[in-house]
């Protein structure tokens, strides 16, 4: 039963709109967006899937701050009985909290966040070391979820929007950190152009921000200790 | 925007500044000790081979990293871009040259080669 009332106001098109949404004990940020969808405003449009934090589709600005929307308990991020909600910082918006996640996506490709095979099917399977230092490293940052919360954080990408960020270079850093990716060379050039790793200012907005607590900051000083050793060493 | 060699060159430069900046303040202590006048410290580094290289070296570092950190601030903050943010970081590079190298021109060699 709704013991109270929660004052939403939602970025849309048009401007902020205010909603008086029934408050629960146990209520997400999601089940808010959702139950103004359902109940006040079928036109709202915002974009979920799992509602486990598993598929990173449902981040937002909650209170200005970038959070997945399904995992944060509204009791967690509420000024008073108000929240504020938005679509996602750094993002092209497509309709109300929808973004366009394209411009995140093309950087992961950019910043050669692929997987560099040279095994064929005939070769038995790549050993991979649990202990080793470079898989602990990989290990470290390979459950991002790709819901753009860091991106959407970062201040270098919101002055830079050639900056890859966050969370494409940390990708960046896991394989170029994985016994089982073989492009070194290409992910090191990926990441030291223009758009690369050295625009980051180690602000430490992605850290701290990171839904599942990665740490890209970490994996971009990686990533630019790496290709500073390569410029001396190799001249590249 | 700050591609690796324009990093390398920044990181690079702020590594020598770092001992040239403790140099500086170090001599500048040292100098008003006794209460140096203007005249006896020209007396010292006119002519000086050493001071030349401290303070040209200096000045070259100070041009490079004080050029490329204005890049950075000019695209992120003032949304310069492309031929611009290029033409914007040499000319503040070469004008910080400029002015650095004949202050120190000036109190090394000037008087002596003319």
């Amino acid at each position: 039963m709704p013991s109270d009332v929660l004052h939403v106001t939602i970025d849309r098109a048009n401007g902020p709109e205010s909603f008086e949404v029934p408050a629960y004990d146990n209520q997400t940020v999601l089940d808010v967006v959702s139950w103004v969808q359902q109940n006040a405003d079928p036109t709202l449009s915002y974009r979920f899937a799992c509602r486990v934090g598993m598929c990173g589709s449902c981040a937002m600005m909650v209170n200005g701050v970038p959070r997945w929307t399904c995992r944060t308990h509204v009791s967690k991020v509420t000024d008073g009985a108000a929240i504020h909600v938005g679509p996602l910082r750094n993002l092209p918006i497509i309709k109300d909290l929808a973004v366009d996640m394209d411009p995140f996506f093309d950087k992961w490709v950019a910043a050669e966040g692929v997987h560099h095979g040279g095994l064929t099917r005939d070769d038995s399977i790549a050993v991979v070391d649990e202990g080793s230092a470079t898989r602990v490293e990989a290990n470290a940052g390979i459950e991002c979820i790709n819901c753009s919360v860091c991106y959407a954080a970062c201040d270098t990408v919101a002055g830079n929007a050639d900056y890859l960020g966050p969370a494409a270079l940390q990708r960046a850093w896991t394989l170029l950190n994985d016994a089982k990716d073989e492009g070194s060379v290409a992910i090191l050039d990926a990441v030291s152009g223009d758009g690369g790793c050295h625009n980051c200012h180690s602000m430490g907005s992605c850290t701290l921000y990171c839904p599942n607590e990665l740490d890209p900051m970490s994996a971009i000083a990686g990533l630019k200790r790496e290709t500073a050793k390569n410029f001396f060493w190799r001249g590249r | 925007m700050l591609g690796l060699r324009l990093y390398m060159a920044q990181r690079i430069t702020a590594l020598l500044m770092g001992p040239f900046v403790l140099g500086h303040i170090a001599v500048m202590i040292y100098a008003i000790q006794g209460g140096l006048s203007a005249a006896e410290i020209l007396g010292r580094t006119q002519g000086s081979v050493l001071w030349f290289l401290f303070y040209g070296l200096f000045v070259v570092a100070v041009s490079i990293h004080g050029a490329i950190g204005l890049r950075v601030i000019a695209h992120e903050w003032g949304r310069v871009q492309g031929r611009a943010l290029d033409v914007l970081m040499w000319g503040m590079g070469l004008a910080f040259f400029a002015l650095g190298a004949r202050a120190v021109w000036a109190v090394t060699f000037a008087g002596v080669v003319t």
